[in-house]
């Protein structure tokens, strides 16, 4: 973890606690675990980034790789519910100048979905199936403002206006149930949106969603972060969606981050063996048919026995390539390969770049 | 919703006519199919050692020698439109709804029901209070803290609330706080003559009822707020910001509440019909206590009575908890 | 392997010529009942008449949106579900109205394989009593008797023998997917039906389990009716591919022609929308058609072409006129009056409906522009030299799209 630090400052990366914040939202070795009856769950283990207003980070990763997690954290969601009570986590998360892991809940919570607002994955078990979308609208609205209920519900025909729900003043009084799956997403968004947040977190906004409603929520929520401003955050396990809207992107293993850089750089110039594993999983329309896939062989990590070492090493084909099997014993370091862009692997540049221009790129 | 509770309203009488043909069959047909003749039914009706004079008036009274059909359509239409019994020289009206003549006392069973029926919901409107309140606050806390201190004691207290029976829960209650302590009175008093001896005489079978209820409803809201806490739309109240509180009242409990509405329901529909044992511990002359009576004496009349009036309780609160539930979660008016 | 591989092709392909399934007309109505009696008030027309076959040997894709009705038809090929209507063949025999009796030699040739791999399989069940169920149910003996066969599946769908007596819980979504196939495999089935044997997994697992079934097909023979929603994955694992919208086939094609070019508006449409992992195509996004909406309700389908609400190129005959499935290219039949990539079938319509002047103010201007080039193109193509074309389906398409186009113009005069 010291490491970690020291090799991060040294690139102008996480700075040593005590430091104030260095962006807008700044995450710092953020870890979380969680202890249950079969072990530690190290959900998310020692990740830092920073995102600036105005941007989009892509955070991808498989399940179980604690992107979700880590989004829950940053709202101080994740102490919240029952799996939370004893919920260990360290590290600092810098949003707007404030500090949120030392924060007390009710400091949190005041910030949460007022300066920071989520968009979940299933926009009809997100919603309260019990009360009116204009309702819950509402309710989020007047959480944060002191406004008696007119004045809310005409901000949240405005919303729901501004998402591209038609006659948003009579659909207030429908129940969720009541809507379809891409005009649900959008109350969502309109009630995320309500009190201008200038931080957006959607964790995997469009899986639930058919492709054609994917491409007007995508565009939505492009649009609506040009108006706003706001930091977006997109979870996903979608290369195809982050390809659209990100401006970084971050690949999340095991609950650590494996790379990190700009949008380009990481699709056409990855580094991380992982990350060459994801792009050759996915089949692809934009490119001539290929005969097979290149998958990852095997399972994903468990979070309890996390593989020592490099977490990705029983699933690398290239584990062995550096010497003495440091692969196995020692955790890779977070290094910068080039501008803004970060990997976590034992590999050497030239072992990495030999890879990719002979063996990875030619195969996608 | 209209339709739909029409719908149910039609349902729930249907119901009823069924309730009443197999409660007709029990205590008419089947003696029949299983060989009594009419006389001998007759003279169930009389008492010990009947005279044949008796038992022929009875019989025609009762039309027991007409055909089965017959005499349930005499049945029915007593129950709605009253009927007229042929008593030797004189006649008597009864009026509907007509359940029959107790043939122990000779009085009418309608009446008698009237007469008990406020003492029965007195005792389950006032039990049913406690138990709710303290019931599903238990169950709430227990789910917000699982495995804290509370939880435990709670659900301690549940386990031996429900397995104790209520002649030892309720004679305890009796002995300690009535009988040494004397804070408690034992006669019932109508609210409308003395609300607060009203209040006085029942709060012990409030309590010992509420007991053993709340224990249950206190289980049945641990395990549904647990489940609704983990609900994705409890995690969006979160994100927005809500108190805590809030969280779990309006959007966790609302939810939680749906199953044990339904429960409830049924609850209080099946202690209107009267709670037996209750009443008969803390001698409270409610529908379960003229129950008891009525079958130690071999009382046909007043078991039909009471069992109709039950099962009409019944099927009406399951009635007003589907109405209900319809209009707690909106997603079920669709259907 | 690549020798079983053109040995089960070219058996396939000379054994019979005869579609291994055929469908004619297929319909499954839902009824909806309402009111005081609960009479029939409308019916959800999850398929509504649909016609197509599946070869032997080979793999059809199924794509479409959520409420298209491409899961519904999965189970009416399968006859888990009774068809409303219409009429399906199996290997030459009409099982449409098959009972449970009737069926069961036939659930040996064809089985199914589920999205969920945690729903499909009975917790309390070992793998071992997993897969050996179907020996069971249908009272068969494998050779070298049920647990030596039950290993032998579980090994060629990768996993280990071992694994005979443990429980679904010890395993991870992919693997239970492969668990989930075994026992689809261990009839040795002619035809398998995948409804979203991917969606459930992880991108890294995906890979995994489509090679696995390619390597099956090439192994085994096998024919797949794929269902999916991914249309990467289905491109990849298909030869022909079906696009379902509200009920009906509204393209048919195999797999090169229909992503290469698109004939159907609503085809190209869904095609556009895939996010392409890509970062620099995003400056190009313009090529991007979005739709208006939402999907309309199967209860009460739009008239005509059931796309033209939401369609940039519908005219009246759209509106009052039902295209029929027709084949305009050899292996590319289409469902439409003003199909893209091909001469209009209805050029003397040309007045836009309204909803399509709104729905066309979301599509670039290049992108129509390009889409009449293109028909012109074909057009002229036509014009200059129809003798030259050397398919005699596409004439007849052609005088089958005209008969259309002619009953449609009366239409609007009835109506």
């Amino acid at each position: 973890m010291t490491e970690l630090t020291k090799t991060g400052a040294a690139v102008g990366e996480p700075t040593p606690s005590g430091e104030g914040p260095r962006a807008f939202l700044d995450v710092r070795d953020l870890k979380v675990h969680f202890p249950t009856d079969d072990g530690l769950v190290k959900s998310v283990d020692g990740l830092s980034f920073q995102l600036e207003k105005g941007q989009t980070l892509g955070i991808v990763g498989e399940s179980g790789s604690g992107k979700s997690v880590t989004s829950l954290a940053i709202m101080g969601l994740h102490r919240l519910g029952n799996r939370g009570k004893n919920v260990r986590m360290s590290g600092e998360i810098w949003l707007d100048g404030k500090e949120l892991v030392s924060a007390s809940p009710d400091e949190v919570r005041r910030l949460r979905g007022h300066e920071m607002a989520m968009i979940f994955q299933d926009p009809l078990s997100a919603m309260h199936p019990y009360y009116t979308v204009g309702n819950q609208i509402v309710e989020a609205y007047r959480v944060h403002h002191d406004v008696d209920k007119k004045t809310a519900r005409r901000r949240a025909v405005e919303l729901l206006d501004r998402v591209g729900i038609p006659e948003p003043d009579k659909r207030l009084n429908s129940y969720p149930h009541e809507f379809s799956g891409g005009m649900r997403q959008r109350a969502m968004i309109a009630m995320a949106l309500v009190n201008n947040p200038e931080l957006l977190i959607a964790d995997e906004p469009t899986t639930a969603l058919d492709v054609t409603v994917q491409a007007q929520i995508l565009d939505l929520i492009r649009d609506l972060q040009k108006e706003f401003g706001s930091a977006v955050i997109i979870i996903t396990h979608d290369l195809g969606v982050v390809a659209e809207i990100a401006d970084d992107i971050l690949v999340m293993y095991g609950g650590r981050c494996v790379e990190r850089g700009p949008v380009d750089t990481i699709f056409y110039e990855p580094q991380h063996p992982y990350t060459w594993g994801l792009l050759g999983s996915m089949p692809r329309i934009d490119r001539e048919q290929t005969d097979r896939l290149i998958p990852v062989k095997g399972q994903p990590p468990s979070l309890i026995n996390v593989p020592s070492g490099c977490a990705f090493n029983p699933r690398c084909p290239y584990a062995d390539v550096p010497k003495g099997g440091i692969t196995r014993t020692e955790r890779p370091e977070l290094r910068e390969v080039g501008g803004r862009h970060f990997t976590a692997c034992h590999l050497s540049q030239e072992d990495r770049t030999r890879i990719w221009n002979e063996e990875i790129a030619p195969k996608l | 919703m209209i339709s739909y509770i029409i719908r149910r309203a039609i349902a729930a009488v249907i119901l009823l006519l069924v309730v009443t043909a197999v409660t007709f069959g029990i205590f008419f047909l089947l003696p029949r199919l299983a060989g009594q003749s009419p006389d001998q039914l007759a003279a169930q009706y009389i008492g010990k050692n009947p005279s044949p004079e008796d038992i022929l008036a009875v019989k025609q009274n009762l039309g027991l020698d007409k055909p089965v059909y017959e005499q349930y359509w005499e049945f029915i239409k007593g129950i709605v439109s009253g009927a007229t019994y042929n008593l030797g020289p004189t006649t008597a009206k009864c009026e509907m709804p007509c359940f029959g003549y107790s043939f122990k006392n000779h009085i009418e069973v309608w009446p008698q029901l009237v007469d008990r029926l406020p003492v029965t919901i007195s005792l389950a409107a006032g039990a049913a209070v406690l138990w709710l309140l303290s019931g599903v606050a238990a169950g709430v806390i227990s789910a917000l803290k699982p495995g804290s201190f509370f939880d435990r004691a709670a659900m301690g207290v549940a386990l031996a609330g429900v397995s104790l029976p209520m002649f030892f829960t309720g004679q305890l209650a009796l002995l300690v706080f009535s009988y040494q302590l004397d804070i408690f009175g034992r006669t019932y008093v109508p609210f409308t003559e003395n609300p607060s001896q009203w209040a006085n005489t029942l709060f012990l079978p409030w309590c010992s009822l509420a007991l053993l209820y709340s224990a249950i409803y206190a289980r049945l809201t641990r395990s549904g707020m647990l489940e609704t806490m983990n609900e994705d739309f409890i995690r969006t109240a979160r994100a927005k910001g809500l108190k805590e509180r809030k969280v779990v009242v309006k959007h966790g409990l609302r939810a939680a509440l749906t199953p044990i509405v339904t429960v409830f329901g049924m609850d209080i529909g099946l202690l209107l019909g009267g709670a037996v044992i209750t009443e008969s511990v803390f001698s409270l002359p409610g529908i379960g206590q003229y129950a008891v009576q009525a079958i130690t004496d071999n009382d046909l009349p007043p078991i039909l009575g009471v069992t109709l009036l039950a099962a009409f309780f019944v099927v009406l609160c399951n009635l007003v908890v589907d109405v209900l539930y319809a209009t707690v979660d909106p997603r079920v008016r669709l259907s | 392997m690549s020798e079983t591989d053109t040995r089960a092709g070219t058996t396939a392909v000379t054994d019979d010529e005869t579609p291994l399934l055929k469908v004619e007309g297929l319909v499954k109505h839902f009824p909806i009942k309402k009111g005081l009696l609960q009479r029939q008030a409308g019916a959800v027309k999850a398929v509504d008449g649909i016609d197509f076959e599946v070869r032997r040997g080979e793999t059809l894709g199924v794509v479409g949106e959520s409420g298209c009705g491409k899961s519904t038809m999965g189970r009416l090929i399968t006859r888990l579900l009774e068809p409303s209507g219409g009429k399906i063949e199996f290997d030459g025999k009409d099982i449409t109205h098959l009972g449970t009796s009737g069926m069961r030699p036939l659930r040996r040739d064809v089985q199914m394989i589920f999205q969920d791999p945690y729903g499909s399989l009975n917790p309390r069940h070992t793998i071992g009593t997993i897969v050996s169920a179907p020996f069971r149910l249908q009272g068969v003996e494998p050779e070298g008797g049920v647990k030596q066969e039950v290993q032998r599946l579980l090994e060629l769908v990768g996993l280990s023998p071992e694994h005979y007596n443990r429980y679904p819980h010890e395993f991870s979504g992919g693997q239970r997917q492969r668990i989930g196939i075994a026992r689809a495999l261990a009839l040795k089935p002619r035809m398998v039906v995948a409804d979203e044997p991917v969606s459930a997994l992880d991108v890294s697992i995906q890979a995994q389990v489509v090679n696995l079934m390619d390597d099956l097909q090439d192994e085994l023979g096998l024919t797949y009716v794929i269902i999916a929603h991914d249309l990467s994955v289905v491109r990849h694992v298909s030869d022909r591919i079906a696009v379902m919208y509200l009920g009906k086939i509204v393209e048919l094609a195999d797999r090169d022609s229909l992503y290469a070019s698109p004939m159907h508006p609503y085809t190209k449409a869904l095609l556009s929308a895939v996010p392409i992992p890509d970062p620099r195509r995003r400056a190009a996004k313009s090529e991007r058609i979005l739709l208006r909406g939402d999907v309309p309700s199967p209860i009460a389908p739009p008239s005509g072409c059931r796309f033209h609400t939401r369609c940039w190129k519908a005219t009246q005959i759209c509106k009052s006129t039902e295209p029929p499935l027709i084949e305009l290219r050899p292996g590319q039949r289409v469902a439409c009056h003003h199909p893209e990539n091909f001469e209009d079938q209805a050029p003397q319509d040309t007045v836009l409906l309204s909803a399509a002047k709104e729905a066309a103010a979301l599509v670039a201007d290049e992108v129509l522009a390009e889409s009449a080039q293109t028909s012109a193109a074909v057009a002229a193509e036509k014009e200059k030299g129809p003798e030259s074309s050397k398919e005699g389906a596409g004439t007849e398409a052609e005088a089958a799209a005209e008969e259309a186009a002619e009953s449609a113009s009366k239409e609007p005069g009835d109506t």
